[in-house]
């Protein structure tokens, strides 16, 4: 877990493609992108876009139909304790108890029980769950449960990590406290992140750069660096640059949200509205 | 308590029934008042060959029982992990899964050299399919993200297999041990009336042919309270397999 330069995430030329009844379907086509050593970058993009499928190939599951995707260099083959991976539903083992929980990826490369015992200690710890080790996840909230998610990801000292819309079923007040534990963790272990959400403020907050990608066939639109400085506050979410951010992101996002529904609804008729809930949340924010 | 005050009318009720030898449609003239059944279980408690047909019909219980989990949930996980084995086993298992256990009994008759061993199958058929079709069951309802967490985390085939189907399916499991605890205590006492010597069934049937009436009722109620304390103890096994709470 020094901070040498490992971590770096190299997608080229991504395409997925599967077969159907009606022949083959193109979800993702030509994606391009990288994530440096340590750094944390979110992909944006309607539902459907392809996002968790980059993410699935990332951590082995898929094999892409065509393009390279290596993490340091090597193509990846499978699913590797090297990549973490948080999913969006809460997916502890229920008859796993916190502590045991996050000792999972330890037991699995062999790591003796005591040294396991030692070392999940000390990751609860960090993340102030000392108290919940005993206890099974049942027991726990939503955000705790993706507290030991985290950490359980964390706890082989995997090279990159990988997280799938985490905090989509929390409600608001729960997921800022998560987005600064999952800020305070990465900066302590200078991991590279791949973070994927539809949130746009929340990909503002955390990210050092941000990929929005188009309706599908999922594509990478554009890209766009964050230069807020860190550490961020909550109160940064105020402040006239990320509002500037978050102004473009949305028209980005918009118009390929709009395209993704097909042609059922018309760019026109819904630019009145989108133009009125643009000034009043503006309002209400300022 | 309020089951307690139930159970008393219950009793009540029966008593009122017998002791005035009322005759509906249903004929209360030839069944034994409770009291008489109370007598009776007194006297056969005091005596060994009554516990020798209690005993006999445990451990049938117990070989059938557990063999037939033995052998019904091993295959089930494997069968819902491995396509090719669900394949060429479930078609057998649809046929002669509608056959009732009591159905085989002259059949078993003539596989077994011994008349216990027949009982004993018997028992095993019974329990065997509600085991097996709940394990597959649990298998097929595992959550696919927590097999993806899994993998992620470095485990390997027999590791996901142990540390998640396992435990997964581990309540459906316990239903279907519950379920087949049921049809195995069903497929014995038939087995025992018809081909048995010794076991509570047979006591039963026999107390019948001898005109022993209040013996009928003391075998009944023996069966129910058997087939109530086996299930309690699989209930009891499910709580400390899955601690964690999965049992309730």
């Amino acid at each position: 877990m020094a901070g040498t330069a490992r971590g770096l995430i190299e997608v080229q030329d991504f395409c997925l493609r599967y077969e159907t009844m009606e022949g083959a379907v193109e979800a993702v086509s030509d994606v391009s992108l990288n994530v440096q050593p340590g750094e944390f970058v979110s992909i944006v993009g309607p539902s459907g876009c392809g996002k968790s499928t980059l993410l699935n190939a990332l951590a082995g599951f898929l094999t892409p139909s065509g393009g390279t995707v290596t993490v340091d260099g090597e193509a990846i083959s499978g699913p590797s304790a090297d990549r973490g991976m948080i999913f969006q539903q809460y997916s502890l083992f229920p008859w796993k108890t916190v502590r045991e929980n996050v000792e999972f990826g330890l037991k699995m490369s062999g790591v003796s029980r005591s040294e396991r015992e030692r070392r999940a200690r000390t990751l609860l710890g960090l993340a102030g769950l000392t108290q919940f080790e005993n206890h099974y996840p049942d027991r726990l909230s939503g955000g705790m449960k993706q507290r030991v998610g985290i950490v359980r990801a964390l706890a082989t000292g995997p090279r990159i990590l990988l997280l799938d819309e985490p905090f989509g079923a929390l409600d608001a007040q729960t997921r800022l406290i998560m987005q600064q534990i999952l800020t305070n963790m990465w900066q302590r272990l200078k991991i590279s992140v791949l973070f994927v959400t539809h949130d746009i403020d929340e990909a503002i907050f955390l990210s050092d750069r941000i990929y929005v990608m188009t309706a599908r066939p999922g594509t990478i639109k554009s890209e766009i660096v964050v230069p807020l400085p860190r550490p961020r506050e909550p109160s940064m979410t105020l402040s006239s640059e990320f509002l500037g951010l978050r102004r473009g992101l949305m028209s980005l996002i918009r118009e390929e949200s709009i395209r993704a529904m097909g042609g059922e609804v018309s760019l026109d008729s819904l630019k009145g509205l989108a133009i009125n809930l643009e000034g009043q949340d503006l309002a209400t924010v300022l | 308590m309020l089951g307690l005050v139930s159970l008393a009318v219950f009793i009540a009720v029966w008593q009122l029934l017998t002791v005035n030898h009322a005759i509906f449609y249903v004929r209360f003239t030839n069944v034994p008042s409770p009291e008489e059944v109370l007598a009776r279980a007194i006297l056969a408690a005091h005596n060994p060959v009554f516990g020798d047909h209690i005993w006999m019909s445990c451990r049938r219980i117990l070989y059938g029982f557990t063999l037939a989990s033995v052998v019904a949930i091993p295959l089930g996980l494997l069968m819902g992990r491995f396509r090719i084995l669900r394949e060429i086993v479930f078609p057998i298992c649809e046929v002669t899964r509608p056959i009732p256990a009591i159905a085989w009994v002259p059949m078993a008759i003539m596989l077994w050299p011994t008349n216990e061993e027949s009982i004993v199958f018997i028992t095993f058929l019974g329990s065997f399919f509600p085991i097996l079709i709940n394990t597959l069951q649990g298998m097929a309802t595992v959550d696919p993200v927590l097999v993806r967490a899994a993998r992620c985390l470095g485990a390997k085939e027999a590791s996901v297999f142990r540390e998640v189907y396992l435990p997964a399916s581990l309540p459906q499991i316990f239903t279907g041990l519950t379920v087949g605890m049921g049809v195995a205590w069903v497929s014995l006492i038939a087995a025992e009336m018809i081909s048995g010597q010794f076991g509570i069934g047979y006591f039963t049937w026999e107390a019948y042919s001898l005109v022993q009436y209040s013996d009928i009722a003391l075998g009944m109620i023996t069966i129910g309270v058997l087939g109530l304390a086996s299930s309690f103890a699989i209930r009891l096994l499910g709580r400390l397999a899955m601690p964690w709470g999965a049992a309730r």
